[in-house]
């Protein structure tokens, strides 16, 4: 009976992909386990492997084609002793992904947000060519050309210089750099936050990646006791500018170990830089001034955002302004704030509620620490209403700050509670239903505004 | 205790096939050859120490000094046999929170290392980090770190910033005997050794880590061959003997100088007093104690090697009184010195302003 092979996904929501290589031709025998051909995104390769023994009657579709979707039938396989009868109905996923490319499945990219109107970040005057970049792009740019700049600045982590980093956002940056500067670790976080801290101190500018920050755990140590900590313990005297980036947040279906929020541990700490970006733009150039920071920064991405498209100014140096937050979108009947991924379902949720009617400004807090207090108070001055959108748990989260700080200091402002819209405060589930339960989305952010406007 | 440098034959060594043996290794060190005008230095340099640390412990139990306070008594031989084999300027030094020695031993002013155990605005660190948070950065010293272990991945960091920027220098990280169980400190091992960084790593084996000894909490507690499995040459040092540990400093740095990469020196040492001041170290008795004291004491050991060189007691006697007052004086400083300022509260929490 002949079976369709179809293009597979790589993670739960690829949705296309290269097929960029063939390794059997039509008329092969096959066996289960043989690898049949090479599938891309633009983050990573992968191996498609023959689950069951057959001969490849056709290959539908031919390598190098591009933006192949999952599920397109891409070849059909004989089963050798075949009779010949068509196939009665669709058969069974029939063969299995050989992820080599990747330490986890990696969600792809969701649906990108459409562009909405955004206020442009005050760095860039009005006609500035924009281009579109990945934020992993972007990312990668702001480290090579604030390494092209400064020769005290390295790269450091697991895998970011042989494999192009386990995420792609060291891409590259090996073969521009070489192996002085681009140094792959062994896994030992406590380890290398160590070396990276030490190194800042005695004068140089490292940029330590963690694999994820849940891997950050392992070196808390040193990134609250050791950089957070030397300015202020010395006098002013050691200084300590280091960044440490890599991703943050939930991931997709890699369950509680790796699917956490660390904003408001780091955020809680006296003597760091807490940076979560939403956008290419914003991660590139909070990134660049991350880097020229005399302070130690914690970088925090998402992993979900890597492959998302933004637009970012093409201008020389594009360098941000840590601590303050920015406009997204404007309005004058509700405020949502967050940050990072929050961001964009923010964006979505006050969509939706246009629709009603409901004019929403949306704020990008962008630095978590120092917080723009001024940005959140002036925004809720204007809708007196408020909801903090937030990827992460409700317990002592940013949420639970700004909350506060709008109790403290915007109270004659306010006209109805504060409300906190986040993750459920538990850790987080692999069913998929579970997970989806769990987290954040715009529908939950619109649900929360319609009560907040006192909407049935 | 205060054993001399012990022969590097290692018992597990076979005749063949035995990769270790086949290894290049540091020379044997041999006791450093001092002129007399160098162990004068030495002598007076221990004595600062030891007179500097005793005055703390009175200003300590006076409420002066708060918080911990851990003292150096009975290891001055390790930081000045060592330190005094660095070029300043280009060898950069870490340690962890006993570490007034070390700084001392850099020729620092007194005076501000003791304002700053009494909490004072011109302390080193502005009264801001207190005994275990002290730094010189013009000294290339880092530290003072309070966290057990920490300052060994630190002075990994610093050992790649001399390779890094080509400068030359080389990092003496010291830790304890009870830091040597940290798992950091294995996390650096390894990658010093894989990347040959210039470090030379140093465990000041005081026998106690506060007051658990050495025997019952390290499984190999020969803990100069803790480095042997990341292929990192160790060397057992009599640390209570300056020149000892001079001699082996110098086989370390040219060690680490020729780019062979980490070496690991077990100094040998005793702590005369608990832990920390609040320690009533009931764990030993006094009579170990003492008899390390009568046997073995590092300053003692110095004069008597001057006073077979023909300097005389009262030569001693002189220099004996010169520190006496230095070290009278620092403690009039650091009492008589203001508090920082309240408006100090909020400084340094960053460098740049956002």
């Amino acid at each position: 009976m002949a079976t369709e092979l179809k293009m597979p996904a790589l993670s739960p929501t690829m949705e296309e992909g290269t097929l960029a290589k063939w390794l059997v031709k039509e008329g092969d025998s096959v066996k289960s386990g043989d690898i049949l051909a090479e599938i891309e995104t633009d983050k990573a390769t992968m191996e498609f492997e023959a689950v069951d023994e057959g001969i490849v009657t056709s290959i539908i579709v031919a390598e190098g084609s591009d933006n192949v979707k999952v599920g397109t039938v891409i070849a059909m396989i004989a089963s050798e002793d075949e009779d010949a009868a068509p196939a009665p109905a669709p058969a069974p996923a029939p063969a299995v992904v050989t992820n080599v490319a990747e330490p986890f499945v990696v969600a792809e990219v969701a649906k990108p947000v459409a562009v909405q109107k955004a206020a442009p970040a005050p760095a860039v005057p009005a006609g500035t060519e924009m281009i579109t970049l990945t934020l992993r792009e972007a990312l990668r740019d702001a480290m090579a050309e604030e390494m092209r700049a400064d020769d005290r600045v390295f790269v450091m982590g697991e895998e970011v210089a042989e494999y192009q980093g386990a995420y792609k956002v060291t891409q590259g940056l090996l073969d521009e750099f070489g192996p002085r500067r681009v140094i792959d670790t062994p896994i030992t976080e406590y380890g290398f936050a160590g070396i990276g801290t030490g190194a800042a101190m005695g004068g140089l500018r490292p940029v330590i990646e963690f694999m994820t920050f849940n891997f950050a755990m392992q070196a808390i140590d040193h990134i609250i006791n050791s950089a957070a900590k030397t300015n202020y313990m010395s006098g002013g005297q050691m200084r300590c500018p280091i960044v440490f980036r890599g991703p943050n947040g939930a991931a997709a279906r890699v369950g509680a170990q790796h699917s956490q929020n660390y904003a408001p541990w780091y955020a809680s700490v006296p003597g760091l830089i807490v940076i979560c970006p939403y956008d290419a733009a914003d991660a590139k150039g909070l990134l660049k001034a991350a880097i020229r920071c005399e302070d130690p920064v914690v970088f925090l991405e998402n992993e979900l955002l890597y492959g998302r498209n933004f637009e970012v100014p093409n201008v020389d140096d594009y360098v941000l302004p840590i601590g303050k937050a920015r406009v997204m979108r404007e309005g004058s009947d509700l405020t949502i704030v967050s940050y990072s991924i929050g961001v964009g379902l923010a964006l979505e949720a006050a969509e939706t509620l246009a629709g009603e009617g409901v004019d929403v400004e949306v704020i990008d807090l962008r630095t978590i620490r120092p917080l723009d207090k001024a940005a959140v108070l002036s925004s809720l001055k204007k809708t007196n209403r408020l909801i903090i959108a937030e990827e992460g748990w409700p317990v002592c989260s940013i949420g639970s700050e700004i909350a506060a700080i709008c109790m403290e200091e915007g109270f004659d402002d306010l006209d109805a509670p504060v409300l906190r819209i986040t993750n459920e405060d538990v850790p987080m589930p692999y069913a998929a239903n579970l997970e989806r339960a769990t987290l954040i989305n715009a529908d939950k952010i619109v649900a929360g505004a319609r009560k907040l406007l006192g909407f049935n | 205790m205060a054993k001399s440098p012990a022969k590097k034959t290692s018992k597990s060594a076979s005749a063949s096939g035995d990769a270790v043996a086949n290894r290049e290794r540091p020379a044997t060190p041999v006791p450093y050859e001092a002129t007399k005008d160098e162990l004068l230095k030495f002598y007076r340099d221990m004595l600062l120490i030891r007179r500097f640390e005793e005055k703390a412990g009175q200003l300590y139990g006076l409420g002066l000094i708060g918080g911990f306070c851990h003292l150096y008594i009975g290891q001055e031989a390790v930081a000045i046999g060592l330190q005094s084999a660095l070029t300043p300027g280009k060898d950069s030094v870490i340690t962890g929170y006993r570490d007034h020695g070390h700084m001392l031993a850099y020729g620092i002013d007194p005076n501000v290392i003791m304002a700053e155990l009494t909490g004072r605005a011109a302390g080193i660190s502005r009264g801001k980090g207190g005994s275990m948070h002290m730094f010189s950065t013009s000294h290339k010293f880092y530290g003072g770190h309070g966290i057990v272990g920490a300052q060994v991945s630190l002075g990994a960091g610093l050992a790649f910033g001399h390779k890094y920027s080509g400068d030359g220098g080389l990092c003496l990280a010291y830790f304890g005997d009870g830091a040597s169980n940290q798992g950091q400190v294995y996390e650096s091992f390894n990658m010093a050794e894989l990347w040959k960084l210039p470090i030379i790593f140093v465990i000041e084996n005081n026998q106690y880590a506060m007051g658990t000894s050495v025997n019952r909490a390290s499984a190999e507690d020969q803990l100069y061959r803790r480095g042997e499995s990341f292929r990192i040459p160790g060397i057992q040092v009599d640390g209570m003997d300056v020149l000892a540990v001079r001699g082996a400093a110098e086989v370390a740095i040219d060690w680490v100088r020729s780019g062979k990469g980490p070496v690991l020196l077990e100094m040998k040492t005793y702590r005369y007093r608990g832990h920390s001041m609040s320690d009533p170290a009931k764990y030993r008795s006094r009579d170990e104690v003492q008899a390390v004291r009568e046997k073995s004491d590092p300053i003692d050991g110095a004069k008597d090697d001057l006073l077979k060189m023909g300097v005389t007691e009262d030569a001693l006697k002189v220099i004996e009184k010169e520190i006496r007052a230095v070290v009278n004086a620092s403690a009039e400083f650091a009492e008589q010195a203001p508090e920082p300022d309240l408006a100090e509260l909020y400084t340094d929490v960053l460098v740049e302003t956002y």
